[in-house]
């Protein structure tokens, strides 16, 4: 690690409140390109301008706004689209638990506004800062940072989405598959924990979802891929252990 | 879909996926610390997004259908194994689906 030093020391800690800061902003500025790409998804989904704005701000998580218009764009009903948005906001429940400790959560108003940041990124930057206090301040920098160029570039990409046509919007259709390729790649790289049974999932969801493709309305295979889970066995024992 | 339905939509999911977010804040950490909630929640992103790009990329209603939506995801698959920035992936993507709208008219 680059700053291990410098952490170690940290009770002066101005570095390392630097770092924290950098990173978070850092990031904030990295997920501005998802959410351009966003904003041109939900336009060629047939989402305006403002429904777009309303889902980065209200919303505010990205794989799920992108799986919402990613099946109301494959035709889906709305049902299909808000249950596709939701199994992937579960992941932010979880989030939310490891991070009660380190939040602002004491009172009602606390407890309400940290929730709706509370996402992969800003739970990356609070579990990797050193201290409480730095968790928070990475929470609050990154989640602000985060949300303001997110829902910045929404805007922009989808009013540079909504004034293309013909080979433009070819070249749009092109794109939304490829952002939710880029979105799931990580996931299957070594690096990321149980890789090979994550590909072994990903495989199985894309199996499900172009097999009942004829036969279901659309979106709804979608939701059925979910059932690809179970492909990832029971939960291991050494996980459990405390 | 209408406008009004397109905002029930919006308005729903967003709903929903906040409340999600605020249970985690809200409830006992046993109710979700339990081994198969924490093994369904991880992987159903892989299972969905990969759905997701199946839908995408070769599916039009009930067809499948191979066209420049599947050119750009076979661009973005190289790219990404190349490392290159998401905005890289993306144009090359997009211009390998003009490419292929073009040349197949």
């Amino acid at each position: 690690m680059r700053n291990g030093g410098v952490i170690r020391v940290a009770g002066v800690s101005s570095p390392v409140r630097s770092r924290v800061l950098r990173d978070a902003v850092g990031l904030g500025l990295a997920v501005g390109l998802y959410g351009a790409a966003f904003g041109a998804a939900a336009v060629a989904a047939g989402l305006d301008v403002w429904q777009a704005s309303a889902m980065s701000l209200l919303m505010f998580t990205g794989a799920s706004q992108f799986a919402l218009v990613g099946v109301l764009g494959a035709g889906g009903s709305a049902l299909a689209a808000v249950g596709s948005a939701l199994l992937l906001g579960t992941r932010n429940t979880v989030y939310g638990v490891r991070l009660v400790q380190l939040l602002p959560t004491r009172g009602i108003l606390r407890r309400l506004g940290s929730a709706h940041w509370v996402i992969d990124e800003t739970t990356a930057l609070s579990i990797a800062a050193p201290d409480r206090a730095l968790a928070r301040l990475a929470f609050l920098a990154g989640g602000a940072s985060i949300f303001v160029v997110w829902n910045a570039t929404t805007v922009l990409g989808a009013l540079g989405a909504g004034a293309l046509g013909g080979p433009a919007q070819a070249a749009l259709d092109a794109v939304v598959p490829a952002a939710f390729l880029a979105l799931l790649w990580p996931r299957l790289q070594r690096a990321f924990p149980e890789a090979a049974v994550q590909r072994r999932v990903a495989v199985g969801g894309a199996v499900v979802a172009l097999a009942l493709t004829p036969f279901v309305p659309p979106g709804v295979q979608v939701i059925a891929a979910v059932v690809a889970v179970a492909l990832a066995g029971r939960p291991r024992r050494t996980a459990v252990a405390p | 879909m209408s406008g009004t339905a397109l905002w029930a939509t919006v308005i729903a999911g967003s709903l929903g996926c906040y409340l999600l977010k605020l249970a985690g804040l809200s409830v006992p950490a046993t109710w979700v610390e339990q081994p198969w909630v924490a093994r369904v929640v991880d992987f159903v992103p892989a299972a969905l997004l990969a759905a997701l790009v199946a839908v995408q990329a070769v599916t039009s209603g009930h067809e499948l259908v191979v066209d420049g939506q599947l050119a750009g995801l076979a661009v973005a698959a190289v790219a990404l194994a190349l490392r290159a920035p998401f905005i890289v992936v993306l144009l090359l993507a997009g211009a390998a689906g003009a490419l292929a709208h073009v040349v197949t008219g």
